[in-house]
């Protein structure tokens, strides 16, 4: 096996569907302080995420210790700037929802997560790569530059 | 709560057909784009194949578009007068505004005279390359058989 750069691509994937069910739990809390709190946790995994690479997320620690021993070593290695581009849109979407929920908008909180919710399970489930989906056209419109 | 229950059970709905319908999209070839002007491929830095060329649409957070670049490049490398052009969208966005990609990667079936042919989003497999190819005009083809080498 080469451990050329590159991560085992079913690491983000799994930690993924953890943040899913994490999301799915802030959408049942509802407009609530609880889900305001939960929001902000996942938030924070989104920013570790973002400035370590989802590699270096919690969810990918716990993929690393617990999940890939069990597995067998990864045929391919991917590129780890898609993910991480990922875990930027979580932040940017989460964080909407935890600054509108502090600013007395709750209602906003399970709208940001079952917004984020689609994009994980998708991810988890279908391989879904919002570095593919989003990228371009947020170029096109100008919000990001390269 | 029981609102929130229906809340939740309705978005993993949605999310799920969502899921099935984005999926069955993923390299499916697709009729060319209606382009207002014929491309100068060759002034994008584009070197167009004889008979048929793919041009790919990638950006480096783009996972899917390693995949596809892998499948293209053995498909080419085993066919005569077929290319694999591999660009960065963020070195043509003039470019990919004129020809209206919107998704990364996007392929475009090229044939030889520059005119889009087919059109491929999403990871592209063997398969669909093969049936991309298959849609090429049979006169560019036997244009190239005549001359193959």
């Amino acid at each position: 096996m080469s451990v050329s750069k590159g991560i085992d691509p079913r690491g983000p994937r799994v930690g993924a569907s953890i943040t899913a069910v994490l999301l799915a739990a802030v959408v049942l809390l509802g407009a609530s302080t609880a889900g305001l709190w939960l929001l902000t946790f996942i938030m924070l995994s989104f920013l570790l995420g973002t400035i370590r690479g989802a590699e270096g997320s919690w969810q990918g620690l716990l993929y690393k210790r617990f999940v890939r021993p069990r597995l067998s070593p990864p045929t391919e290695m991917e590129d780890r700037r898609p993910p991480r581009f990922a875990q930027g849109v979580g932040l940017f979407v989460t964080g909407v929802g935890v600054i509108l929920g502090f600013l007395g908008v709750l209602p906003a909180v399970p709208i940001a997560a079952a917004a984020a919710f689609v994009a994980a399970a998708l991810n988890a489930v279908v391989g879904l790569c919002l570095g593919c989906e989003l990228y371009l056209l947020l170029r096109r419109s100008g919000l990001v530059r390269a | 709560m029981l609102g929130q229950v229906i809340a939740l059970v309705v978005l993993v709905l949605g999310t799920a057909a969502l899921g099935v319908w984005w999926s069955a999209r993923q390299g499916a070839v697709r009729a060319p784009r209606e382009t207002p002007v014929g491309i100068d491929w060759a002034s994008s830095g584009i070197a167009l194949a004889d008979r048929v060329t793919f041009v790919q649409f990638s950006a480096e957070v783009c996972a899917a578009c390693r995949s596809t670049s892998r499948v293209l490049g053995g498909l080419t490398g085993a066919s005569p007068g077929v290319g694999h052009r591999e660009v960065l969208v963020d070195d043509h966005l003039d470019l990919v505004r004129t020809l209206g990609v919107l998704r990364t990667p996007t392929v475009l079936v090229v044939d030889g005279g520059g005119r889009e042919v087919a059109r491929m989003s999403g990871v592209v497999s063997d398969t669909q390359a093969r049936q991309a190819l298959s849609r090429v005009p049979a006169a560019a083809v036997q244009a190239d058989g005549e001359g193959q080498s």
